[in-house]
């Protein structure tokens, strides 16, 4: 792979804390190696930013290996930036070439209040979990793991949606900021696997009520999630989900 | 010496005798203690989620702004238990003996051999939570294979067995939550442990979004913090992980275990310049499928493809015929650095080794081709490639794409380039059986404590461990404390401990901001970082820790006139985080290299070169060094060393060999 060095200018957003306004702020960094991170792109920036005396940005960030689900920029329109399947620390600057203009913003949602510059709140996430995100087994109460076999196909859907690392794209590129194919993800992880059963009921109800309560909006199909969400969740769980929904509510007792 | 308080017996009715005859708190006294259990990865979420459900008034704390994102998130490859699912000879007494011999003789008997007998449950609890393990067609859990072990013990989730754990535990905590019984306080850094007449009682933690101190009380405190490896600056670890829990526990009484036993992981990703910010990975798993090598020629700077297999030194291999590959982590990591530091380095910055699937793919290849009822050699070799580069995807699909996407190369067409990193640390806070530190009331859990790895660690152990504790430990050896508390009433947080310990706090704080120097924090932790990796890093000797000692107090005395912080106390202020957690590793790393200097042997992941033998390896010292190095604070740079006897009554230790 050949390396390249480039100049680039940045826009973005500042603010200071969640109850005053922000705005765009113009940036250059230079000589930026082609094997960087997006991150450490922003690493340099905020050194250079600390050298002049001026406040560095904020953002989230914690593994810098995709799994976490920390990391959340809005990078030139698109979460999580222009690759595919990727997370903001995973992209690298091969990504851009010399004098790109690259736009920088935190994920937009009003259940997502801004904490600063590119940090936002995304408590609600575990708040939608205590809900009904779990299954019902207390420390000691479990029986042999091989007790219970479970067709590997199951188990592998389960897995697949067990993948979702809670980051939020999905809700920032969603133009309603549905939080759906989140909430589908955990619920189809449980509701695929036997353990799940008992409670599959209530906690899909529960769940929607309280993704309802934090102020998501609702869900019209335009797919913006599942092409920007890092671990390629499908947007087919969110129809498991809307039938796991009517079948509890036709048959709540 | 020290008592760890090793219960009386033989060593496979120990934990049994310990449950049957511990103390016990009933159910409406319990409703009554407050426990404070700092950090969310799987060693404190699985015991908050278990204190809570016994009925434990809990409160949890992380950095991270939701208890899902702890560091354990991010491990890879598996999770150990004597299960014999596979009926290949395994057994709670072979899982405790290859722990003891992979941590090179220098861990405690009694608690490997507790960590082995309750693995089993691990799984068992983690399938009821709906962890979605691997599964085979059957239906039934599946295993892969580790490093240092001849069974099939790793249970895992493609290669992302940390998330599922921890989501399992998450979500255990979270229904804890709900339920009122834990209340969880992301963003919120605990910077001090309050101690009231000898017991700990109670913490200052700070909201990282306001700025603003708070005070906390619990009858008891647990720390489940993480590991230290970032005082190398780069390693494995996230960007967050740090020591200051620990360390204040440390300065507040809590002897420190070890401090100098460090695992550096033989395959990551390289780094590739000066920007660097953390390193990455490559799964222990690919060391089944993937040959190690370098040019047999000093500095050969011909395209890996381009060099002839003769003209390849399959180091590994030739060194230790007899793990080849699959030597443990610290030996494998050893011999590349040999080879790199003797000039036989690849890539710019010639501190490379390659990680070569070609065979792998070809060997797949020529099986598929066989399944498909035809004879291997009927098929072109583009065919066998085209099939082998599929079967290695299903296998390591996501870890060749993390690869590619750092690198910008295709390890499906060129070898993968590798080099050891900081990966791990078997140091740690000292504990004793019941896992309490010196300090009463207040316990160590997961890769906190100095642990039971011993001088090395084998893969997939951290995650048993960390679960172990909570989920199976915790629950048990607390309320044997916790019994003789309920008459304790809760102490006001204005008691003046907590005046006190908020106040040192808050100076503290006021000192960093207003120093107001002209080095960046991050600045400072790259240069730590250096001293640490070339002066106790993965080869040791006398001189250089001595000099690194000094530099290191330098370097110090250096953060605390020039470092520059901006913003404000009173605000969200990530640099203001960062320069308590360098602060604290700027203190610590002077600490390890003392311990390493003291420890004139090698084990484990210690390496000192005044003590290998002829061939290079590791020689340990028994008749000196058998025991654990638990370090009492004093005062700055003042440490007082007690000893840990390690006494081997079951397992006869030997010295290693993977010739
Ligand atoms: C890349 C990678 C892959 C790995 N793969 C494997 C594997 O396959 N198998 C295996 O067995 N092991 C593996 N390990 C090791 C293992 O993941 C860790 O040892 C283990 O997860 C540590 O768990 P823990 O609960 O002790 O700490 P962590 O998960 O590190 O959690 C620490 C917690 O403490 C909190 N915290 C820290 N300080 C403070 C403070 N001052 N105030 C408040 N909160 C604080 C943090 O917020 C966090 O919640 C891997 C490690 C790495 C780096
Ligand atoms: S569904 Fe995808 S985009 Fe949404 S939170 Fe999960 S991982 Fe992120
Ligand atoms: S920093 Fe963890 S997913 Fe990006």
């Amino acid at each position: 792979m050949e390396h390249y060095n480039m100049n680039l200018n940045l826009k973005v957003w500042r603010q200071k804390n969640s109850n005053t306004k922000g705005s765009f702020k113009m940036y250059r960094v230079e000589n930026i190696s082609s094997e960087m991170s997006f991150l450490e792109m922003f690493d340099v920036l905020n050194e250079q930013l600390i050298e002049v005396g001026e406040d560095p940005i904020a953002f989230d960030h914690d593994c810098r290996e995709g799994i976490c689900g920390a990391c959340s920029m809005y990078i030139d329109g698109k979460p999580h930036g222009p690759w595919h399947g990727n997370t903001t620390c995973q992209l690298h600057m091969r990504a851009f070439k010399d004098g790109d203009t690259i736009v920088v913003e935190p994920w937009r949602a009003s259940a997502f209040p801004v904490i600063k510059d590119l940090v936002v709140d995304r408590t609600a996430f575990d708040r939608i979990i205590q809900a009904g995100g779990y299954i019902s087994v207390n420390t000691g109460n479990a029986v042999d793991g091989n007790a219970l076999p479970i067709n590997k196909d199951k188990a592998d859907a389960s897995f697949d949606a067990a993948m979702c690392i809670g980051c939020g794209a999905c809700v920032a590129a969603c133009k309603n900021s549905s939080a759906m194919l989140f909430l589908s993800a955990k619920v189809s992880h449980l509701a695929l696997l036997p353990q799940g059963e008992p409670e599959r009921k209530s906690r899909v109800l529960d769940m929607v009520a309280q993704m309802d309560k934090e102020g998501f909006g609702s869900c019209t199909n335009t797919g913006a999630c599942e092409a920007t969400c890092p671990k390629e969740i499908s947007i087919s769980y969110i129809a498991q989900l809307n039938s796991e929904y009517l079948l509890a509510g036709l048959t709540k007792e | 010496m020290l008592d760890a308080k090793i219960p009386s017996g033989p060593i496979e009715n120990k934990w049994t005798d310990y449950k049957g005859h511990c103390k016990l708190v009933n159910p409406t006294n319990k409703r009554k203690l407050e426990v404070i259990v700092i950090g969310t990865g799987l060693a404190g979420a699985s015991a908050a989620a278990s204190l809570g459900e016994l009925g434990y008034k809990v409160k949890t704390f992380c950095f991270q702004d939701s208890p899902r994102r702890a560091h354990s998130i991010a491990a890879q490859g598996g999770i150990n238990a004597a299960k014999n699912y596979q009926n290949d000879g395994d057994s709670t007494f072979r899982l405790f003996y290859d722990t003891v011999k992979g941590g090179d003789y220098r861990s405690r008997e009694a608690n490997v051999y507790r960590l082995a007998e309750v693995s089993a449950n691990i799984i068992d609890q983690c399938v009821a939570q709906g962890v979605p393990f691997a599964r085979e067609y059957g239906g039934l859990l599946s295993n892969r294979s580790f490093g240092g072990v001849q069974v099939q013990r790793t249970f895992y989730a493609a290669g992302q067995t940390g998330q599922q754990l921890l989501i399992g535990a998450y979500q255990a905590l979270e229904r804890q939550v709900a339920l009122g019984n834990v209340t969880q306080y992301s963003r919120h850094e605990m910077l001090e442990v309050v101690i009231v007449d000898g017991k700990a009682r109670g913490i200052i933690a700070r909201d990282l979004v306001t700025g603003k101190l708070e005070r906390h009380f619990g009858h008891a405190v647990v720390l489940c913090s993480g590991g230290y490896g970032n005082v190398f600056y780069l390693s494995t670890n996230a960007m967050g992980s740090n020591v200051t829990a620990a360390w204040k526990a440390h300065k507040a009484g809590a002897f420190f275990g070890n401090p100098c036993y460090t695992q550096i992981h033989p395959t990551c990703i390289p780094v590739s310049g000066d920007h660097q910010s953390k390193l990455t990975l490559m799964s222990e798993s690919l060391r089944n499928d993937g040959r190690i090598w370098v040019p047999k020629k000093q500095g050969d700077n011909r395209k890996p493809n381009d060099i002839p297999v003769d003209e390849r030194d399959y180091y590994l291999e030739r060194r230790y015929p007899a793990f080849g590959n699959l030597v443990p982590r610290d030996v494998a990591s050893r011999a590349a650095k040999e080879r790199c530091d003797a000039g036989y380095g690849v890539g710019t910055s010639k501190q490379a080794v390659y990680l070569d699937f070609a065979s792998a793919i070809e060997r797949y290849g020529k099986i598929e081709v066989t399944k498909q009822g035809r004879d291997a050699n009927s098929a072109t070799h583009e065919e066998i490639i085209t099939l082998g580069k599929q079967v290695v995807k299903e296998k390591y699909g996501n870890l060749f794409d993390m690869y590619e996407k750092i690198t910008g190369e295709n390890p499906y067409e060129v070898p993968m380039r590798i080099y050891p990193a900081v990966h791990y640390t078997m140091g740690g806070l000292w504990v004793d059986y019941e896992l309490m530190t010196t300090v009463k009331g207040m316990y160590a859990l997961g890769e906190a404590n100095f642990s039971d790895h011993g001088a090395n660690r084998l893969g997939a152990s951290a995650l048993m461990q960390g679960l172990a504790d909570g989920y199976f430990v915790i629950p048990y050896t607390i309320g044997n404390y916790l019994a003789d508390e309920i008459y304790s009433k809760a102490i006001s947080t204005d008691h003046e401990a907590f005046v006190e310990a908020e106040k040192k706090v808050a100076d503290r704080i006021h000192t960093l901001m207003n120093i107001k120097g002209k080095t960046s924090v991050e600045t400072f932790h790259k240069r730590l970082g250096k001293i640490m990796w070339n002066k106790c890093g993965m080869a040791r000797n006398e001189k250089d820790l001595q000099e690194a000692i000094v530099e290191i107090q330098a370097l110090r005395k250096e953060f605390w006139k020039d470092v520059k912080i901006l913003g404000e106390i009173n605000e969200f202020n990530p640099e203001l985080d960062k320069a308590g957690r360098v602060a604290d590793f700027l203190e610590l790393g002077e600490l390890m290299c003392k311990d390493a200097l003291l420890r004139k042997e090698s084990c484990g992941g210690h390496f000192r070169e005044e003590s290998q033998t002829e061939e290079g390896e590791a020689l340990r010292q028994d008749n000196e060094f058998m025991y654990v190095a638990a370090w009492e604070f004093e005062s700055e740079s003042s440490w007082k060393l007690h000893k840990e006897a390690l006494n081997y009554e079951v397992i006869k230790p030997t010295q290693r060999s993977y010739k």
